[in-house]
């Protein structure tokens, strides 16, 4: 099943996928064009933890110059950063370079400590699209990728959907794509993953404790762009989701 | 606990970036940072007060970062201040962002009093001081910051929104020999300032 939230005349709700329209929780079907998306996640307890990978296509740590990394590259971000499907992000005027990363978002679905890679998928709640925009002119070489370049409002749009981990036969084995204004610019699959879904929950858990809700972005494979305001992003992941994101000057 | 996300800030005691000015233009930093750096505490981070903290078996030694931070109320305004116990494996480079040394389930010792803020708290006059097994160990004197408080949260606000519940450190001092106190399995960390009572946490050895 395909999960989302939404906010449908200044009510949020629960809905779900049902022919191309949106089952509301309390039975009402609207069109997915009368609500405002936000990201697919019930709220948590306590705050959520977002990890993210760098580097982890062969292709794109090619790409961007430097050798694959022997253990994750990993980051944190904040709840703050997050947004909906069909919601806008923020391009500072003065900036040269900002790319949209299209990812795979594993959302834990149970909590998650010392798990081995074999048992991996037990504790996957389900998928979602990540765009994990990335300006560069901000990037500096402490704590790289810095906050400054990760962790921007208005710069980590999930969505539209979450569905469930039962509903996406082979996780490994995903198309992903991204357009710009249509144009196709990013393509590639999650086989080419440098450490997979199964290696990355053994590898957290080992020595954090994951709950419920918390959120791994896999990283994204070569093929990224400069993206200028007015252009629509459609990022895509095969049986998961087409997000789509408008970026406009801020 | 906290309500929001828990930042960090590196390299804002005068002391500390002074330890590393030398360091700062070699390979492979190239050039002293220009915006604050921020790391973040997630919540499987989180001890109360009073609370043991594991320790892996891995880790002869844990960094004690004594700190105070800003928590944050509506429209980015300071609703108060808490000490803070932020744990590190020890780790000797800044380059990559420091996951597998911060964020190990219980290395963040949470203080339980919020001292509300007011026109009569100013941040630069806060000291701290760190006792280990109760012995003195460090002082910490926040008008030695290098980004005070305010302008802090202004370069942090310039790039990111702290919501209400968030959470913003201030930053941890170095002892003059340029690292952090140590501390192992079996020690009891006191962290202490006027206006707070004590932040005390136990370390011990994680069960295998």
């Amino acid at each position: 099943m395909k999960h989302a939230r939404v906010t449908h005349q200044g009510v949020t709700h629960d809905a779900t996928e049902q022919d191309g329209q949106l089952l509301l929780a309390n039975g009402q079907v609207v069109a997915p064009d009368a609500v405002t998306w936000l990201p697919p996640l019930q709220p948590t307890p306590r705050p959520r933890t977002i990890l993210a990978l760098g580097l982890n296509y062969a292709d794109h740590a090619k790409e961007l110059e430097f050798k694959a990394p022997e253990e994750p590259l990993v980051f944190l971000k904040g709840e703050g950063t997050l947004i909906g499907h069909r919601q806008f992000t923020h391009r500072p005027a003065d900036v040269k370079y900002m790319h949209y990363e299209c990812e795979l978002a594993v959302v834990i679905g149970k909590t998650a400590r010392n798990v081995r890679r074999d048992d991996a998928y037990d504790f996957v709640g389900g998928y979602t699209v990540a765009n994990d925009y990335a300006i560069r002119d901000y990037l500096e070489n402490w704590y790289r990728p810095n906050l400054r370049v990760k962790n921007r409002d208005t710069c980590t749009p999930l969505g539209p959907w979450l569905v469930d981990a039962a509903d996406v036969a082979n996780p490994m084995a995903l198309a992903l794509q991204t357009t710009v204004n249509g144009k196709l610019t990013q393509s590639g699959n999650t086989r080419d993953m440098i450490f997979d879904v199964p290696f990355l929950v053994e590898y957290f858990s080992s020595f954090m404790t994951l709950q419920p809700g918390d959120l791994i972005l896999t990283g994204t494979p070569d093929g990224v762009v400069d993206c200028q305001p007015g252009d629509v992003i459609v990022t895509t992941i095969e049986s998961v989701g087409d997000l789509i994101n408008t970026i406009e000057a801020k | 606990m906290p309500q929001g996300t828990v930042y960090g800030t590196l390299l804002n005691f005068q002391s500390e970036v002074t330890h590393w000015t030398a360091r700062m233009t070699e390979a492979p930093y190239k050039a002293p940072p220009k915006a604050p750096v921020l790391y973040i505490k997630p919540a499987n981070t989180w001890s109360a007060s009073g609370a043991t903290i594991p320790v892996p078996a891995r880790v002869p030694e844990v960094e004690v970062g004594a700190t105070i931070a800003m928590v944050m109320g509506a429209g980015g305004v300071v609703a108060g201040y808490v000490l803070m116990n932020d744990l590190s494996v020890p780790h000797t480079s800044f380059f990559r962002p420091p996951v597998k040394f911060k964020c190990l389930d219980g290395f963040l010792g949470v203080g339980s009093q919020v001292l509300p803020a007011a026109e009569a708290v100013d941040a630069a006059s806060f000291r701290l001081e760190v006792r280990l097994n109760g012995a003195l160990v460090q002082t910490l004197d926040f008008s030695q910051l290098v980004r005070p408080a305010a302008q802090l949260l202004a370069d942090v606000g310039e790039f990111m929104t702290l919501r209400t519940g968030d959470v913003l450190m201030l930053g941890c001092d170095v002892l003059p020999d340029g690292r952090r106190p140590l501390a192992k399995a079996g020690d009891r960390i006191d962290i202490s300032a006027p206006g707070w009572g004590t932040l005390t946490n136990t370390l011990m050895a994680e069960a295998q």
